[in-house]
């Protein structure tokens, strides 16, 4: 019998929310045990074993010198690595420091400033290393994931559609918030995968996702300002959790006085 | 169509709220799943209905480019609204739906079909818009040559009540398209709704045709009476004041020529410069049939299956073959889908693809008006605008 391949997951700057996604697959926990070795998994289990790994998931963003350099050791380490969550495919929301002035954050929350050892800017793990696959959210969907793992397993291509979230509120027959309330939303602009879980609520979309494969970020900003969505606001909706992904970070940009 | 409209409205007979009650009561009793119109989350919707008082009594709609809005009527009226978000295609043609299943076993593997039998439909308030999109996907989910069994089982087994439309909104074009607003042909029944007074009295009643023989036997249970002339010159009446009330026409005449004529305009890359390639447009339309299949594993290897979903040619991954994506840039998929729609439509099918019920006006986040994209596109060809300097390479590497 072939030996079952070596899952490790990282953890870079997180909030381990994605990597949880994986513990949270509690009916596939164990079928999942059976196909994957679990070599490396501290939220999981303190013991860990030594690479070389199979596939590793990479959680968070880079944000210190040590960890663009214990990135480069990861990849060396892996076969194929996967980045799963916002924080690991854009910097996450954390990256709002890349447009402002790191050093003034840490004056002001640390009493020694010069204790921390910080990059200016937080960024995507393939900003740093030849990335295999990304997997989008904050956090992760967890039936996503699987579907990442099983394709892995099965040497498949993933089904991950990149295209809007407009497509899953039609599928879905959520009734659009932007058109029938005027709602802000960026369901238009995000990559599906969340399956339209604000708009069922009746929330317009965060952006969680990051953009989707084809976007125009200015058509829509100028509609969310014909709706009353003042320059501050447009400004905040582009910038959060994928403030650094590129099509958000120059939307967020044009609306900044 | 108006001397078809007025040859079944001859033979028409008027069935009062009770009578509708009862009309619905029966066909459930019959065992059809009842869907129709109704209330819910800011717009008039299409879903599962228990009976008449689930209609969206006394509920309107304003619609215009980008903007929807649910409003109070003045009276109690049933169908005083025209075309919601959804269309029927969610019913016939199901945004998602498992096409079959395979287990592996000792000795090999056992393939099954994909999910239960389809409900029998009863549909409610089909506006003659939907019921010329219902002709239109025929021609394409069941051709000579091909027959889709998921949608041939739905649409085959479905009672049609069609609603003839009394008013209409700036978005509608149904006109221009010969779709309506009355429909003259493929329904089992037809209403026009007729609100007033007589006597004094506030009168709500329904003038109601069969168009075949099932619908004349489910008339025949409904305690009804002949319409009179009153009745009927108020049903006329409502049919005009819809077709007064429609929006600009979609120029129709010579348009499969213009958009054939005109892939280089530069009005493609004018409306490239407004659309957000979300995929509304064609999600929300109710002839557009495109979809994807996505096939799933179960952990161990062991249980696949195969599901077809909606997908739209705004996307990517609709286009991608193997090598790269056909139409990567948004000019050329709007172009795709406004050309295949009005034009290549009738290549294909022998048909146009659209109907002018306006669901790809209303719905679009940031109200793309294609009678508007029409008529620039002619206005240019007409003042005879160059073309792109690009025109001349091949369209995948001009538009990446």
């Amino acid at each position: 019998m072939p030996r079952k391949p070596r899952l490790a997951v990282f953890k870079f700057a997180s909030c381990d929310g994605c990597q949880l996604s994986l513990l949270d697959c509690e009916d596939e926990l164990l079928a999942l045990a059976g196909e994957l070795e679990i070599s490396h998994f501290l939220e999981a289990s303190s013991a860990v074993q030594d690479g070389p790994y199979d596939l590793s998931l990479v959680e968070g963003s880079i944000t210190t010198p040590h960890d663009a350099a214990r990135i480069r050791e990861v990849r060396r380490q892996s076969r194929a690595l996967v980045t799963i969550g916002a924080c690991a495919t854009a910097g996450g929301i954390q990256a709002l420091r890349n447009f402002r002035d790191v050093r003034e954050f840490t004056r002001i929350v640390y009493a020694r400033p010069d204790y921390i050892e910080t990059l200016e800017r937080s960024t995507a793990i393939a900003d740093h290393v030849p990335v295999d696959f990304e997997l989008r959210g904050c956090p992760i969907n967890k039936a996503q994931l699987l579907e990442v793992l099983v394709s892995f397993l099965r040497r498949k291509r993933p089904n991950i559609p990149s295209h809007s979230v407009c497509v899953e509120c039609k599928r879905r027959g959520i009734v659009c918030l932007m058109v029938a309330r005027g709602t802000a939303c960026l369901g238009p602009v995000t990559h599906a995968g969340c399956g339209a879980l604000c708009p069922s609520f009746h929330r317009g979309c965060y952006g969680c996702f990051g953009p989707a494969e084809s976007v125009n970020t200015p058509a829509l900003a100028e509609r969310l300002e014909q709706l009353g969505v003042d320059r501050g606001h447009r400004l905040r909706l582009f910038r959060s959790f994928n403030a650094n992904a590129p099509e958000f970070r120059e939307e967020s940009e044009r609306h900044e006085q | 169509m108006g001397v078809d409209a007025t040859r079944t409205l001859e033979q028409a007979a008027v069935i009062d709220r009770e009578g509708l009650a009862l009309l619905l009561t029966g066909l459930r009793d019959d065992g059809y799943t009842l869907v129709g119109p109704t209330a819910r989350d800011g717009a008039i919707v299409l879903d599962e209905l228990d009976g008449i008082d689930d209609l969206p009594a006394g509920w309107t709609d304003r619609q215009e480019a980008a903007s929807y809005r649910l409003e109070r009527r003045d009276d109690d009226a049933l169908f005083g609204y025209v075309v919601g978000p959804h269309s029927f295609k969610r019913y016939l043609h199901p945004p998602r739906v498992k096409l079959w299943q395979v287990r592996r076993r000792d000795d090999g593997m056992e393939f099954s079909r994909g999910g239960a039998a389809a409900p029998r439909y009863a549909f409610l308030g089909v506006r003659a818009c939907d019921l010329a999109a219902m002709r239109v996907q025929d021609r394409v989910m069941i051709g000579q040559d091909a027959r889709d069994p998921i949608y041939a089982e739905r649409r085959e087994g479905a009672f049609l009540i069609s609603v003839h439309c009394t008013e209409a909104r700036s978005t509608c074009f149904c006109a221009s398209m010969g779709a309506g607003p009355v429909a003259d042909a493929g329904f089992d029944l037809a209403l026009t709704e007729v609100l007033g007074e007589r006597d004094g009295e506030p009168r709500h009643e329904f003038v109601i045709t069969a168009g075949t023989p099932r619908g004349q036997e489910a008339l025949r249970r409904l305690p009804s009476r002949p319409a009179g002339a009153r009745e009927l010159e108020a049903a006329r009446a409502g049919h005009e004041r819809a077709r007064g009330q429609m929006g600009r026409r979609l120029a129709t005449e010579g348009v499969r020529a213009l958009l054939r004529d005109n892939p280089e305009s530069p009005q493609w890359d004018d409306v490239a410069t407004r659309c957000l390639s979300c995929g509304n447009c064609t999600l929300v339309c109710p002839t557009c049939f495109c979809s994807t299949v996505e096939d799933t594993v179960d952990l161990k290897g062991e249980h696949a299956e195969r599901w077809r979903s909606w997908d739209s040619c705004f996307t990517g991954e609709f286009s991608y073959i193997h090598g790269g994506v056909v139409r990567p840039s948004t000019r050329a998929r709007y172009r795709q889908w406004l050309t295949h729609k009005l034009s290549t439509w009738f290549d294909q099918f022998g048909t146009s693809g659209c109907v002018g019920c306006g669901r790809c006006v209303t719905w679009c986040p940031v109200g793309i008006d294609l009678r508007a994209e029409v008529a620039a596109i002619r206005r240019r060809a007409d003042a005879d605008e160059p073309a792109r300097a690009t025109s001349s390479t091949p369209d995948a590497g001009s538009d990446a």
